[in-house]
């Protein structure tokens, strides 16, 4: 079985020339929901940029579907950043029209059907919206389309955790089982129960990559317990 | 609502339980149609895989059966049903023993005050 994301000795240093992701050997099959978990500054962002072409490898290879970062991959990739991108002054209905344009798979009624269940208004412009609803519009757009790889960089840190729920539900129920999503939080305890398998990115290097219950089962305790426990400071 | 889930024990062995548990009671009755592992999994708020994995389990113990057409039966077996009923009763008889018998009391005296409060209670 091929992986749908393979990283090997994958490398990126700044200019300061301390390396944020060092070596990263990593790959994450088709159908997964795989949470990327680390302490602050351990380099998770920049793996999920260069994933998604954001940034370019200083050593190393990134491959999606077998290929570099690049339009094709960009096509089955959807991706959630930490920070908005959504122009202000428009609506939630532009920015609907915006995704509709600019991917092929993006699904416009699973789009709407989801704002009405989250009672977010179509015609609201995007500065008008609390922080914790424009993340929730980010999060509809990218989870309407139907890619093949979903990228969610803290995808529920700012929404109430009825929304959170919400969400979560909307993650697998939209699933499909030939995508695999990536998850990045600090919310363990939220997700944990979602996801297959759990990897652990420090200092920019991959220490555990393994499924949810053979933790519990080897450790008898959660991810969220185990995690405190290896990144203990 | 998400499935209450106990920490530290895997996930697939407590939905195996909860769904072995909505058996016994009678919620999914004898040769009845469960609902889909996505539909399922978003109830409990779990991994479809995982909602998978415990749907496997219930049928390597014949709980369950997959019909080609029709997605996934409760067993027509009323007499297994009724003996993992009888099992789990068991079980949870013996922890409640156990627990009695931590704070200081002996099985008779334990059976004699579960008797009072029953009374009571009526």
């Amino acid at each position: 079985m091929s992986a749908l994301v393979e990283c090997v000795g994958l490398t990126k240093c700044y200019t300061n020339g301390v390396p944020a992701v060092a070596g990263l050997n990593l790959a994450i099959e088709k159908g997964h929901i795989v949470g990327l978990l680390g302490p602050n500054g351990s380099g998770k962002t920049t793996l999920i940029k260069m994933i998604n072409g954001l940034l370019r490898p200083t050593e190393g290879a990134v491959l999606v579907n077998g290929k570099e970062p690049g339009v094709e991959t960009k096509k089955v990739v959807s991706y959630l950043p930490e920070r908005t991108y959504l122009e202000a002054q428009r609506t939630v209905a532009d920015m609907l029209e915006f995704f509709e344009d600019f991917y092929e798979d993006f699904d416009p009624e699973r789009a709407k059907e989801m704002l009405a269940s989250l009672g977010i208004d179509p015609k609201a412009r995007m500065k008008t919206l609390s922080k914790g609803t424009k993340e929730k519009v980010q999060l509809i757009l990218v989870m309407s389309r139907r890619a093949e790889l979903f990228i969610l960089d803290e995808p529920i840190a700012g929404v109430d955790p009825a929304a959170r729920d919400y969400i979560i539900r909307t993650i697998i129920s939209n699933y499909n089982p030939e995508a695999s999503v990536i998850i990045c939080t600090h919310l363990i305890s939220d997700i944990e129960n979602i996801l297959d398998d759990v990897v652990f990115i420090k200092q920019g290097q991959i220490v555990l990559q393994m499924s949810v219950d053979d933790i519990r089962e080897k450790h008898g305790k959660t991810v969220d317990a185990y995690f405190r426990e290896v990144f203990a400071c | 609502m998400a499935w209450e889930m106990d920490n530290g024990r895997p996930i697939y062995s407590q939905i195996v339980e909860k769904i072995q548990l909505r058996i016994i009671s009678g919620y999914y009755p004898a040769g009845t149609k469960l609902p889909s592992v996505r539909d399922l999994a978003a109830e409990a708020g779990v991994n479809p895989n995982t909602m998978q994995k415990a749907f496997m389990e219930l049928e390597r113990s014949g709980l369950l059966t997959t019909m080609r057409t029709s997605g996934r039966i409760v067993t027509e077996d009323e007499n297994m049903i009724k003996e993992i009923k009888e099992t789990i009763a068991k079980q949870e008889i013996e922890q409640f023993f156990n627990k009695m018998r931590e704070i200081g009391f002996s099985p008779e005296q334990t059976m004699n005050l579960a008797e009072s409060v029953y009374k009571e209670d009526k």
